[in-house]
């Protein structure tokens, strides 16, 4: 009896213990939330606010995939939102400037991310500058390279109108009359499928993972760090490259003067999502979940109306308390 | 013995300031074990990771089966069927056996980057049951022992057909039980005609498994003799360069009665199960017992580091509360970690700066002011008294050598007054020449009336130095010798004392792996 007793703490011990707990938790709060902002307004849980949450999820979202490979590594990438500022004025550039068709303006956007990243990657991994530093070094670069482009002023669409439908038209609405869901909202689904195969099924995704765990080791064991490294920051200025073009296509128009604080919204939903900042652990899905929660807290607070300066205090103590709670759980063991 | 496999000459390795290669030869014959020892600092692991690819010789040749190689890196070596297995494993705690066995040569999917994790997880099987291991590749190796880590890599270099494998210090972290497996292994391969060179501090282990002895000393060959004709004073010797006898040293004289420290009922959880015992002032108390029998965490315990469930500590007497370290200081006990890197030095740090850690408080004058004369005078005399070789109080500390490096720690608790001294594996890492001076010291601090406690798992060790030894098992105190009755053989059977029957011994690296899940 007391064996089996026994053994039932300890099932349910390390099933507190697992990775999926902390998704679990996360989830747990964030339908918490839905149905605590629910419950204070009649407003929040109608289909324009729902998609609204889920259109604002879209850009942090996609951010923060990039940022979870980075975090994993044991990195940091704080250009994700001025990256994300430059590649949507490059596609700025290649549409409406240079007028390129637009899926090879976007593909061109996309890749002008890319290249910020490998210059992170190069810069951390070749010259050894910590991450921290190169990827600010990285963010003045790219908010200055932004407002220099642009010549201070907006670039709009106005001559492509398909661009703007690649964040606003509705592909669902198309197939299935009333189910309007933004096309911004498929590319995040997209984008954290496509994050997620990489992550656990591929090569990359595999010494992401190994990197952060022990870099040493690692690099003893034959893999080329640096080469794989670079891919990773290289990665995540492509997911800043794609959220820059959904932010583009949302507003019609590349905002250079948009962007700072993006990095830090997308570090907070990878950590919420149980990414943990020494390297090593974190998913795909805790990380979409955690883009969630932010978006739904700010989006809900607002309802509420609660002032925005009051909207920030709370993120800051979720932020806070998801990563307690994460610790609380580990030191149970 | 085989053929010749490895043969290196005249390798000369600098780093910045240091000479740590100076016109090195080492050589190797298929299936022999040939150990490679020398005190720390002698250039034994630098000569090898030249050997493995991870660091650039300087000079010199590496005829490998007969042809010169240049290895650049770790990867070429193990193309060449060369695996090192270094002191600090070297593995991914977040990933899974197979995982860190396959690393950077996954098997593949037909699509390019994608990962065949099936096939990564079937090729491990075969690896560990040629080491009649059972192991469940899918395991994290986070959740392992480190003997279970240790043969984790042990099968990683199998997997890459290693004709030579390099063991550096392979026991340190070992019990009685997983040295015998580990030595039970390293025939094994021996037999299937591996090479194997194995650095080792613990010279007792010579005679057990090698074959040939090459001893260094500061970066420089000595010599090389075959293991029957050598005798193990013959190679301490060579290795300090000078004859020492490992006779026992006289015990401070009977440590008189009075009582420093009392602890009972020491409860927590699984680790500690109702620990008593007691400790006189003067006294030098070992504590032995296999790796996870509870020492360490009754040590951390008495020093306020882990929270405890139930029990009294009793100072000169007088109950006391312990809830932190600080706590502890304050009532003079003072703890030396096992990890002294980890959690006993600030290593980028001076020699002066980690003397006075623990007590800057007595150094700072009004204002916060740090009184630096003062604290220069203490480390001067801590420097002095302890004889720590340093250029100058200003050196860092990652600069020391073990031995100097565990003087400093101790250094640092002498400042802080204490009455109590936990050394915690007092010698681990440190050179046989280095380990008499920490041992002589330890004779002085009793003498001087210091209450000690000392944690080994070397058998000798506990039996030179300790009055009175206790033997802890599984969490509980299962013996307690004087030092005139105690012999390594009622040490070992107390310290294999589990409670349901003595089905452990055995087994081969601890069914720990399995407890640890809870």
């Amino acid at each position: 009896m007391q064996i089996e007793a026994a053994r039932r703490k300890v099932e349910i011990r390390s099933l507190l213990r697992s990775d999926a707990t902390q998704k679990v938790l996360a989830f747990a709060g964030l339908i918490t939330l839905v149905v605590v902002f629910s419950l204070a307004s009649p407003n929040f849980l109608t289909f324009d606010n729902v998609i609204g949450i889920l259109l604002a999820t879209a850009v942090n979202g996609v951010l923060a995939l990039g940022v979870t490979f980075v975090i994993i590594t044991a990195g940091i990438d704080l250009s994700v939102g001025t990256v994300m500022t430059f590649s949507a004025v490059m596609a700025g550039v290649f549409v409406t400037f240079w007028g390129l068709p637009v899926p090879l303006g976007v593909l061109a956007a996309l890749l002008a991310g890319g290249l910020a990243g490998l210059v992170n990657g190069l810069t951390i991994s070749k010259m050894k500058v910590p991450p921290f530093i190169a990827t600010l070094g990285m963010l003045y670069a790219t908010k200055g390279l932004s407002l220099v482009i642009s010549g201070l002023k907006p670039i709009y669409f106005n001559d492509t109108p398909i661009f703007r439908e690649i964040a606003m038209g509705s592909v669902l609405g198309a197939i299935i009359p009333g189910f309007v869901i933004p096309n911004a909202v498929l590319v995040l689904f997209g984008a954290a499928i496509a994050a997620g195969l990489i992550l656990n099924k591929t090569v990359l995704g595999r010494y992401t993972f190994a990197i952060g765990s022990n870099e040493e080791a690692t690099r003893l064991s034959g893999v080329n760090v640096d080469v794989w490294k670079t891919a990773v920051y290289g990665l995540s200025g492509m997911f800043s490259g794609l959220a820059g073009v959904l932010i583009a296509a949302r507003l019609n128009s590349a905002q250079p003067a948009l962007g700072s604080g993006y990095e830090l919204d997308a570090i907070a939903a990878a950590v919420i999502g149980g990414t943990s900042l020494s390297g090593g652990e974190g998913t795909i899905l805790g990380t979409v979940i955690g883009a969630f929660i932010i978006s739904t807290l700010t989006n809900g607070l607002r309802i509420l109306s609660v002032p925005q300066e009051w909207q920030m205090v709370v993120t800051g103590a979720i932020v806070v308390l998801a990563v307690y709670a994460d610790i609380l759980r580990r030191r149970r063991e | 013995m085989g053929d010749m496999l490895l043969q290196m000459e005249g390798v000369v390795k600098t780093f910045p300031g240091v000479h740590a290669l100076d016109e090195c030869r080492f050589d190797l014959r298929a299936g022999e074990v040939h150990a490679l020892v020398g005190e720390n600092g002698a250039g034994k692991s630098t000569l090898m990771k030249v050997f493995a690819g991870i660091y650039k010789k300087d000079a010199g040749r590496i005829l490998y089966k007969g042809k010169e190689e240049d290895i650049p890196t770790p990867r070429a070596a193990q193309q060449l069927g060369i695996s090192m297995i270094h002191q600090e494993l070297n593995l991914m705690p977040h990933l899974t056996v197979a995982q860190n066995i396959f690393i950077g040569r996954e098997p593949r999917r037909r699509i390019p980057f994608v990962l065949h994790e099936k096939e990564i997880n079937e090729k491990a099987e075969p690896l560990f049951s040629m080491l009649h291991l059972k192991l469940d590749p899918r395991t994290k190796v986070s959740n392992l022992t480190v003997a279970r880590q240790q043969m984790v890599e042990i099968a990683k270099a199998l997997s890459f057909n290693a004709e030579v494998l390099i063991m550096d210090e392979p026991t340190a972290a070992l019990t009685d039980t997983e040295i015998e497996e580990l030595f039970r292994i390293i025939r094994q391969l021996r037999e299937k005609g591996v090479g194997i060179v194995y650095i080792t501090h613990r010279l007792e282990e010579l005679k057990r498994i090698s074959d040939r002895i090459t001893v260094m000393r500061d970066g420089r060959y000595i010599d090389t003799v075959p293991t029957q004709e050598a005798t193990i004073d013959q190679i301490i010797s060579m290795m300090v360069g000078r004859i020492i006898y490992e006779t026992t040293p006289e015990l401070p004289e009977n440590p008189d009665q009075e009582i420093v420290l009392e602890v009972k009922n020491l409860r927590r959880g699984n680790v500690i199960k109702d620990v008593s015992f007691n400790l006189k002032r003067g006294e030098i108390l070992g504590f032995a017992g296999l790796m996870g029998a509870g020492r360490t965490e009754v040590a951390r315990a008495i020093f306020g580091a882990d929270p405890i469930e139930s029990g009294d500590i009793h100072i000169l007497g007088k109950q006391v509360q312990i809830k932190s370290p600080r706590d502890a200081v304050a009532h003079g006990i003072g703890y030396l970690s096992e990890d002294r890197k980890r959690y006993g030095l600030t290593l980028g740090m001076d020699v002066e700066a980690n003397i006075v850690l623990a007590t800057f408080k007595k150094f700072l004058g009004y204002l916060g002011w740090v009184n630096s004369a003062k604290a220069h005078a203490a480390a001067d005399r801590v420097v002095q008294a302890l004889s720590i070789k340093t250029p100058g109080l200003q050196q860092k500390v990652k600069y020391l050598s073990g031995g100097n490096q565990q003087k400093v720690v101790i250094g640092k608790w002498l400042t802080a007054d204490t009455k109590i001294l936990i050394f915690d594996e007092p010698t681990r890492g440190i050179d046989v020449g280095a380990k008499s001076e920490i041992y002589k010291l330890l004779n002085d601090l009793a003498r001087q009336g210091k209450a000690i406690i000392m944690i080994s798992s070397e058998l000798p060790e506990i039996l030179r130095m300790s009055h009175r030894i206790v033997v802890m098992c599984e969490g509980r105190i299962t013996g307690e010798l004087s030092i005139d009755e105690a012999t390594q053989e009622n040490i070992m059977k107390y310290a294999t004392q589990r409670r349901n029957g003595d089905n452990g011994r055995n087994e081969i690296i601890g069914s720990d792996s399995e407890l640890r899940g809870d």
